[in-house]
């Protein structure tokens, strides 16, 4: 079925639909990775957004069940230039039109996505909806203000308690804001014990859990938006570890008094240059987010900054236990670059 | 670290002649290493036989050497001008041997030059072949099981403890030479001879076959501090089995998942990290389909065909970056020209899917074997961008000028479905439309997967293609309403495509899609899929709805590049694409060039204004005419591939810069071309077309033997034939007209004189003629494959004035407004013209260098509506040097199986060098000693085979060579021959006389050069064919002309050494 990709700035492409068969509304991104669309689908960061795919060619290699980065997908539509019907590859389990039937997630093909991303890349990041028919203007305007994101953190944290490895030697407290799970499987692999926390987790709930080590995760939306996280950092800072990964880095930021603030079009793809502040070293890496932290007060320096941009991508107190970082070292999808930055968080409570 | 300021001098290795597995990627990568040095304020000391390339420019170093490149001629270079450093990678597997070899001299360490980028330790780890084994035990990297092996018993005893088939790789050869698959123990020990003979260190390295694996490529970038990023991911759609340099390649890979690509990726850092690469490398995978097993095929540390093709896939300058990176910088201090924001250090991210497919030369070689396998056999490739698989296959197959404008061809709708199946589990240059006729047959796609290796993904695609053909097959033009021909657009195809499949014209088509407003768009090639605001020129069309490419209002100009490398049309043409640029440049014109070729300098984004990488196809350009609606199109410098397109051109009312397409029809068109002849009081051979044997016979007579016959249209490889009897003339003429009987078959009288050559460049009132050429053989070799020399040597003072007079008139006749090419032969005193070339041709570069006459900025400036007076020039032949510069032809006929090897009327060379030296004997001994050509010397052993006619001319050079100390060995007629005049002789025995016969003898390596005349060529079943293939596998010198030869005993008398001449740089050339 025809439909239409329309942005705020009223740019309009059509597409033909495929996945769920209906109208939505979200904030739309591009990301330009070429592989791991299905990790980009099931990455709970992406909640709330239309993902636009850079790389014209998504689903050759199908759907498989083990490359999930979370138990559903998220986001609200995926736009690519060409899905593929006929995928190949020795862990095709499903093609990319019934997961995301499955999933119910609007896809939308056919359409110029250069074009779409040229847009982004000069509007920035607005909000977008995905139309059948021919809707009035006022039908637009008001799909696309009924769009509110500011819940998503709750809606892709974690809904009770768990824990992962019950028998790991070093115990993890896992602030979920909207966790992938290969930073679990990072943990894990390394012999912790997880225990998973809802975003909106007490400090006392915390320290009640005796840690020894705080992790906070990546998630969706705005750092402003957590509910409550910021001011349970603030009182776990100087009494634990604390370690932060993408949303994570941007709780601890302003736990610690940074600012953070809205990119124009984020950071979206695997091939992100980060140079390491410490030994001078560049890395690429994989990046997934709107937000960023500036204004480091004292006490607290820059370990990391974007290569291309300058931005910041990492931080760490100065004298207590308590680093993040803006990318991704879990990779999935990306680079594995930095995977050694787990072994670094965890060094001093393994 | 930022730039190292210790550096002031560095020399850079070129890689030589074009050969196959060795082509003009090392010219685009050579000279964006000059430049990025020159750009620093270091000066380059440039060495490469090859003159025919931009990198050997004026200007492009501080200084030029177009010397042999040998480790004495590099040392000589080396003492001479005291280069502080030497970069290793630039010069393709030629370059890099040949530093590896002065460093194992220790001639560094004797003149204090440093090895900057990669080190010469790095380098061996990565390409000998026991210390990769040991190096990837270290990384812990898979690779198939393996063994170094240095004798035959051995290679077969390790292939019986691992099992056929087995893969046989020698150590540091080109393009795979001398390896190949064995399935049984018999092939094994046939290649495995002829490996261990190819390898410079004997060592040959056996492994399991992995035939069937995905065949995944990285190209991949360190610098000095350890920062590694990867370039670019590509596939083979032909697994493994095939040589990467005949498959055809996507980029980036199309069928892996995030965690299969990942592991490969981080696969390859590991490796480059662990050898601590400084610069470029390349690294192959092989990866199971059905699991995540994969091993490392191989690592290329330098930059090489693939890093070419990366280059432009992505638009990341990876030669530019390494070179950078050897002078000291790392990867994040070095800016990123298409953004100018961003940096160095990222990997490219792509939204279009590139297709690169291989350029064969079996349309010239006729009876080769074609069969695809670990040797590389291509000459060139294509490159086609498209935002769908199936768009970027269809560009690429028009690219490939072989008039397939679909999947369909003809010759594989004519074979069984027996006959196809086994075609295809055999790969020839056909196999992707064998593989399409079957898919239109129905054959199961899983069972097609199973049987060829290639992914289902790929077949999938290949059918959507095939579909639409199909479908298209319903239609009339009629029928066909916008939406439909929007989707066969997006979907790639060509206006003549879609023509053939409905049953009308290209131009009906055309017409109709202008009328439905269905045109293309153009996007941009930005290094970073759009996230970035890019400023690089560089498109590919599109059929969207937006389009990036704005035309400007400056005032513009299109140059038509010259597609593909083959054998007849080279780089010689890019190079002059490429100065026709610079000239108009100089001149504040926009530029614009359109060409489909990635090894090539053209297609690099920094030389033109603006790069379209588009098919050279009549609508391709004329899409790109009209948008940019350009003051001209310049056709002369693209070789055949653009002034085939000037008749369209002017039909369409586009303008053509120099001269008219009406005039170039006129030198093109045989009959018109003898009329004007004939007008002018020109002579040439008598001649006359035929269509009988029976016509031929009496023509033959009339006209007198020998005779030159050729086909008139060219088709299925019937060459050109000298014949001496009536014999011979009905048996061409026999077989010709059997293949073809719609067209005549062209007999001129074949005159054996001397050929002679001019590029003359004409502003319609003065004819400038900036040298000309005398050519060694006589006429019958092919101006191509002659060795050329300049300043003539020998040719009568009347005889050029006579040239200057001919080329004057003709020039003026044809109202040539720019570059004119004219070849004669002078017989008896007599001045004869044979072919006339209304453009740029292949001998431009060089008489380029050796005059300095800056010839294309010339005549473009002609074109441009200079005349030749203001620039200072009139008519006439520049003044000639002192200096003599000779062009000496190289071949690569060692790499097709069955293929002649004679010199002949059809051209065979794949590329050229030049020998430059103060006298006649001094650049010819340079210009054989540059090509390879072994020179013969007391003790030396030359086998002679010699056909009757030429005997008594073969004698007194036989008895010269017999007077310096050399060996014969002959088979019997020419034994008896040589012994009845007294020169001892070792009789060998002909092939049918038992062993050991004479390619037993020509095998044992005793023979150190062969002189064959034979009777006739291209007979597969002859001795001499055998004699000659089998001195061309095995590495010996091979002539084939008593001219040549002669030469040769020339310098075999000058007693010339190394140690005796001096090495001429450009400016050195008075």
């Amino acid at each position: 079925m025809e439909a239409q990709l329309i942005l705020e700035n009223g740019a309009r492409f059509s597409g033909t639909l495929f996945g769920a068969q209906k109208d939505i509304a979200g904030e739309i991104v591009f990301t330009t990775g070429m592989t791991g669309y299905q990790e980009t689908l099931t990455d709970p960061s992406y909640a709330g957004q239309i993902v636009t795919m850079t790389f014209p060619l998504i689903g050759n290699y199908g759907i498989n069940l083990e490359d999930m980065e979370a138990r559903r997908t998220n986001l609200k539509a995926f736009v690519v230039r060409e899905k593929c019907d006929y995928p190949s590859n020795f862990r095709n389990e499903m093609d990319l039109d019934d997961f995301l039937m499955e999933q119910g997630v609007v896809g939308l093909e056919g359409v110029d996505t250069r074009a779409v991303t040229k847009i982004i890349r000069e509007y920035g990041t607005m909000r977008a909806c995905i139309v059948r028919g021919d809707p009035s203007y006022e039908e637009i305007s008001h799909m696309l203000n009924g769009f509110d994101n500011s819940h998503v953190i709750m809606d892709t944290t974690a809904g009770h308690i768990y824990t992962l490895n019950e028998n790991g030697k070093t115990h993890i407290a896992f602030i979920d804001l909207g966790a992938k799970d290969g930073i679990l499987r990072d943990l894990v692999k390394r012999g912790c014990r997880v225990t998973v926390f809802p975003a909106n987790v007490s400090a006392e709930v915390i320290g009640a859990a005796k840690p020894d080590l705080v992790f906070l995760s990546n998630g969706p939306g705005n750092p402003l938006d957590a509910p409550g996280t910021v001011d349970t950092v603030k009182a776990l800072i100087g009494k634990y570890p604390i370690r932060g990964i993408c949303m994570g880095h941007q709780i601890i930021g302003l736990a610690l008094g940074c600012t953070t603030s809205k990119l124009k079009f984020g950071h979206h793809g695997a091939n992100h240059p980060v140079k390491d502040l410490t030994t001078g070293n560049v890395y690429i890496t994989s990046q997934n987010h709107n937000y960023i932290v500036s204004d480091f007060p004292d006490g607290v320096e820059e370990t990391f900054v974007n290569v291309n941009d300058g931005t910041c991508e990492g931080i760490r107190h100065k004298t207590l236990s308590l680093e993040s970082v803006q990318f991704h070292p879990e990779a999935a999808p990306g680079p594995l670059d930095t995977g050694w930055l787990f072994d670094r968080f965890l060094r001093e409570v393994m | 670290m930022p730039l190292d300021k210790s550096i002031k001098k560095v020399l850079v290795i070129g890689s030589g002649p074009i050969v196959i597995g060795q082509a003009a990627e090392f010219d685009y990568s050579g000279s964006q290493a000059c430049r990025a040095i020159k750009d620093e304020g270091i000066d380059v000391v440039l060495v490469n036989s090859n003159p025919a390339t931009i990198m050997t420019d004026r200007g492009m170093a501080a200084k030029t050497y177009i010397e042999p490149l040998t480790a004495e001629y590099v040392e000589k270079i080396i003492a001479k001008e005291r280069p502080d450093s030497v970069i290793a990678g630039m010069g393709g597997q030629t370059g890099l041997n040949l530093t590896c070899e002065l460093y194992d001299k220790g001639v560094f360490d004797k003149y204090g030059v440093r090895v900057i980028g990669t080190s010469i330790a790095s380098i061996k780890e990565g390409e000998d072949r026991d210390s990769f084994k040991r190096l990837m035990e270290r990384t812990r990297q898979p690779i198939a099981p393996s063994e170094i092996v240095t004798n035959i018993e051995d290679g077969v005893a390790f292939a019986e403890q691992i099992g056929y088939p087995v893969i046989v790789r020698p150590a540091y050869t080109l393009g795979g030479t001398g390896g190949g698959i064995a399935e049984d123990q018999e092939q094994l020990v046939t290649i495995l001879s002829q490996g261990l003979h190819l390898s410079r260190i004997g060592q040959v390295l056996l492994e399991k076959s992995i035939k069937g694996w995905k065949e995944i490529e990285f190209e991949v970038m360190r610098d000095g501090a350890g920062n590694c990023i990867t370039v670019c991911s590509m596939e083979n759609v032909d697994p493994v089995g095939v040589h990467t340099g005949d498959s055809i390649v996507v980029a980036p890979a199309l069928t892996l998942a995030d965690k299969e690509y990942q592991m490969l990726r981080k696969a390859a850092i590991d490796i480059i990290n662990s050898i601590e690469i400084k610069g470029g490398c390349n690294v192959q995978f092989a990866l199971d389909p059905h699991s995540f097993d994969y091993c490392v095929i191989e690592i290329n540390p330098r930059v090489s065909r693939s890093s070419a093709l990366a280059s432009k896939a992505t638009g990341y300058p990876i030669a530019k970056i390494a070179a950078k990176i050897a002078l000291g910088y790392n990867l994040d201090e070095i800016m990123n020209a298409v953004t100018g924001k961003t940096f160095a250090c990222f990997e490219p991210a792509i939204d279009y899917v590139v297709t690169k497919i291989p350029k064969w030369p079996f349309d010239k070689f006729f009876g080769a074997k074609r069969n695809l396998g670990t040797k590389m056999m291509a000459t060139g490739e294509i490159m086609a961008i498209g935002n769908t698989f199936e768009s970027s296959l269809l560009k690429g197959i028009r690219s490939l000028e072989i008039k397939q404008f679909t999947l369909e061809r003809e010759a594989s709708k004519k074979r069984s479905m027996v006959e196809l199946k086994r075609r295809v589990i055999v790969p020839d240059d056909e196999r992707l439309f064998d593989l399409a006729e079957l898919i239109r047959r129905n054959y199961h796609l899983e069972m097609l997967s199973e049987i060829t290796g290639m992914d289902l993904f790929f077949l999938h695609k290949i059918k959507t293609i095939i579909d639409a053909e199909e479908e298209l097959k319903q239609y009339k033009l009629e029928s066909i309403t916008p939406e439909i021909m929007r989707r066969y657009k997006k979907m790639g195809f060509a206006d003549e495509g879609i023509a053939e499949l409905i049953g009308s014209t290209a131009r009906e088509v055309y017409k109709k899609r202008i009328e439905m407003g269905i045109t293309p768009v153009y996007k941009m090639v930005d290094t970073c899929a759009g996230e970035f605001e890019a400023v690089s020129p560089y498109y590919y069309s599109t059929y969207d709805t937006i389009t990036e490419s704005v035309p400007s209002d400056r005032k513009k100009i299109i140059v038509i590049g010259s597609g593909p490398i083959r054998i007849g049309q080279g780089i010689e043409f890019d190079y002059c694409s490429v100065h026709c640029v610079l000239s108009l440049e100089k001149n504040d014109i926009e530029t614009i060039i359109i060409n489909n070729n990635p090894e090539t300098v053209s297609t690099d984004f920094d030389t033109s204004d603006k790069l379209y990488f588009e098919p050279l196809t009549e609508e391709d350009v004329y899409n790109i005419i009209t948008l940019e609606k350009p003051d001209g199109v310049v056709l002369q410098f693209g070789g055949q591939t653009a002034i085939k397109l000037a008749n369209f051109l002017a039909e369409m009312n586009v303008p053509v810069l120099g001269t008219q397409p009406k005039y170039i029809d006129e030198a093109e068109d045989r009959e018109k071309f003898d009329e004007l002849l004939e007008e002018l009081n020109i002579k040439r051979p008598k001649g006359k077309a035929v269509w009988s044997v029976k016509e031929g016979i009496e023509e033959a007579n009339a006209l007198e033997y020998p005779l030159l016959v050729r086909p008139s249209y060219v088709l299925g490889g019937q060459g050109m034939e000298i014949t001496r009897n009536e014999v011979d003339l009905v048996r061409y003429l026999t077989d010709a007209f059997n293949k073809d009987s719609d067209n005549p078959v062209l007999i001129d009288r074949y005159l054996g004189g001397r050929e002679l050559e001019v590029d003359a460049i004409c502003d319609g009132t003065d004819v400038l003629i900036p040298g000309i050429m005398e050519h060694l053989e006589r006429a019958g070799v092919h101006s191509g494959d002659s060795v050329s020399i300049y300043p003539p040597q020998h040719v009568p003072d009347h005889i050029i004035e006579k040239i200057k007079d001919v080329t004057y008139r003709i020039a003026l006749k044809l109202k040539v407004i720019g570059m004119i090419n004219i070849q004669f032969i002078e017989f008896r005193d007599e001045l004869y013209i044979i072919e006339v070339n209304p453009r740029s041709s292949r001998t431009v570069p060089y008489i380029t260098k050796v005059t300095n006459v800056p010839v294309i900025d010339i005549a473009t400036r002609v074109m441009m509506g200079e005349s030749l007076k203001s620039m200072g020039y009139s008519t006439g032949i520049a003044p000639k040097t002192q200096t003599v510069a000779i062009k000496v032809p190289v071949f690569s006929t060692e790499k097709l199986p069955r293929v002649e090897v004679t010199l002949g009327p059809e051209m065979r060379s794949t590329g050229e060098v030049l020998g430059v030296g103060h006298t006649f004997i001094e650049a010819m001994y340079k210009g054989f000693t540059a090509a390879g050509t072994t020179i013969p010397k007391a003790g030396s052993t030359i086998l002679a085979t010699i056909r009757d006619l030429d005997k008594e001319n073969f004698l007194p050079l036989a008895k010269r060579c017999h007077k310096l100390g050399c060996k014969f060995a002959a088979t019997a007629g020419t034994a008896k021959f040589l012994e009845e005049h007294g020169i001892p002789v070792q009789q060998v025995k002909k092939i049918s006389d038992g062993v050991p016969n004479v390619l037993d003898v020509i095998r044992s390596g005793m023979i150190d050069m062969i002189i064959d005349i034979p009777t006739k060529s291209n007979d597969i079943y002859s001795d001499g064919f055998k004699i000659r293939r089998v001195s061309t596998e095995c590495s010996v010198s091979l002539m084939t002309s008593l001219d040549t030869f002669s030469a040769m005993v020339d310098v075999m008398e000058s007693g010339l050494s190394p140690d005796k001449v001096d090495v001429i740089s450009l400016d050195d050339i008075k």
